[in-house]
């Protein structure tokens, strides 16, 4: 989605799949108090693909944890697809976790006893669709990443950028539309990094959302925004026009 | 940039007239360095007078076209195994204006740096998106190719300038938290032993 479809879904009313609203995060207390996050505002919306950058210590994992659920803030609230994450039970929480959010990690995190295609039903398994059909939304979404072909290997059997391939397959399976990633790119060489990257590009073009947590300004500019965080404040942002106006 | 060496790598393809030579240079370079007519033909002048090209007769249209003689291909052949040329490093107002801002009084030179990485960043996700265009339009041919690596060049580039950012910001971090030095030093010239540090 370019960036004048998603500004589109902003003013049309479209509700973010994510909002940070005023979050703080601090941890200990006392002298050894670090605030990692001040007061962050930030809407993610359908089709966006948003990166974050900084320097080390600026508040960056910890923004991507809070919007995945694995942290609470000490103050303001996470809502993902409207749903406030801090007045949800531990149950509650881990069902909205598995339904609504994908994640995408720098080792890749696929289990390593199961295939492809099992790593990525496992999360719909536990959300008790049958076998068979989260066996077939499976095949779909690796048809659909043009990696059909490796839904029966182990990940042993794979290569790195295959991996990771198939970890965006099953961040993106079933009704998850958040993708969160964490220096995806950061163990794979620059070309099969770069068209990792252009398969998430590609994934928000068709509709997902994805912030990703990046160091590379060449990764990051693979994102509609790009947003900068200095001691857990976020200083900046960075938009891409359409392009075209550029060089004529 | 050398237009002059471009002129002489398409005509070494065949002849060509002025406003074909100008499409083709563009099409390589996607329009990145736009040539007007005007300075196609009066490179092509010049060339002439060199001895590199010369008039190659008219179509019906009345389109001039030109050839590269033998003399116009040794030195196309010369510049392709000729490196260009690091000698003197092409001047650049970034480095002008930060080498400035640390020196003058009262300027916010954390302000200058994120100012300008926000612009180039912007600058690079543009890139990224044409290059993201040419990768889904490329149809195998050289022309594509070409326009690629233009893009490319500019991204590798912008990403230095953005990394070189980085460090300046984080050079100036570790600056402020060192112990001031003593005014009287910080008015005196910067000697080379001073500059040692940075």
């Amino acid at each position: 989605m370019t960036t004048s479809q998603a500004a589109f879904n902003a003013s049309a009313g479209t509700s973010p799949v994510l909002h940070l609203e005023g979050v703080t995060r601090v941890h200990g207390r006392g002298a050894a108090e670090v605030h990692a996050l001040r007061d962050v505002d930030l809407k993610v919306y359908p089709g966006e693909f948003v990166a974050v950058m900084g320097p080390s210590g600026a508040g960056k994992s910890t923004l991507l944890t809070l919007a995945g659920g694995l942290d609470s803030p000490t103050a303001g609230r996470v809502l993902v697809e409207g749903t406030a994450l801090g007045g949800l039970g531990r149950k509650k929480l881990a069902e909205v976790r598995r339904r609504s959010i994908g994640y995408v990690f720098q080792d890749y995190n696929l289990i390593p006893a199961l295939t492809a295609a099992e790593n990525i039903t496992l999360p719909r398994e536990l959300d008790g669709v049958s076998t068979r059909a989260a066996r077939r939304e499976a095949l779909a979404a690796l048809e659909e990443l043009g990696i059909a072909q490796l839904a029966d290997r182990f990940p042993e059997e794979m290569s790195g950028g295959q991996q990771q391939r198939v970890a965006i397959a099953r961040a993106l399976i079933g009704e998850r539309r958040l993708v969160l990633a964490d220096e995806p790119t950061g163990a794979l060489d620059s070309a099969t990094g770069e068209s990792v990257l252009a398969l998430l590009r590609a994934r928000c073009d068709a509709g997902a959302a994805a912030m990703m947590v990046t160091h590379e300004a060449r990764h990051a500019a693979w994102a509609d925004r790009v947003v900068f965080l200095r001691d857990g404040r976020l200083v900046d942002e960075s938009v891409s026009q359409d392009a075209g106006s550029l060089l004529v | 940039m050398s237009i002059r060496h471009g002129l002489l790598a398409l005509l070494d393809q065949g002849p060509r007239y002025g406003y074909q030579l100008r499409t083709e240079f563009e099409a390589r370079t996607g329009a990145t360095w736009p040539l007007n007519v005007g300075q196609v033909y009066t490179t092509l002048g010049r060339l002439e007078r060199d001895g590199l090209v010369a008039p190659h007769g008219e179509d019906e249209d009345g389109h001039l076209f030109y050839a590269v003689t033998e003399a116009g291909r040794a030195e196309l052949r010369s510049w392709f195994e000729t490196p260009v040329p690091r000698t003197n490093p092409p001047r650049d107002e970034l480095a002008i204006k930060l080498a400035m801002a640390v020196t003058v009084p009262g300027v916010d030179v954390a302000a200058v740096v994120q100012g300008q990485r926000k612009h180039s960043m912007k600058a690079l996700q543009d890139y990224t998106r044409l290059k993201g265009q040419a990768l889904l339009a490329d149809s195998g041919q050289r022309t594509d190719l070409a326009w690629l690596l233009v893009l490319e060049q500019l991204i590798f580039q912008t990403e230095a300038e953005i990394r070189w950012l980085d460090h300046c910001e984080s050079r100036l971090t570790q600056r402020a938290a060192e112990p001031p030095v003593p005014q009287g030093a910080t008015e005196a010239p910067a000697k080379p032993k001073r500059r040692s540090r940075l």
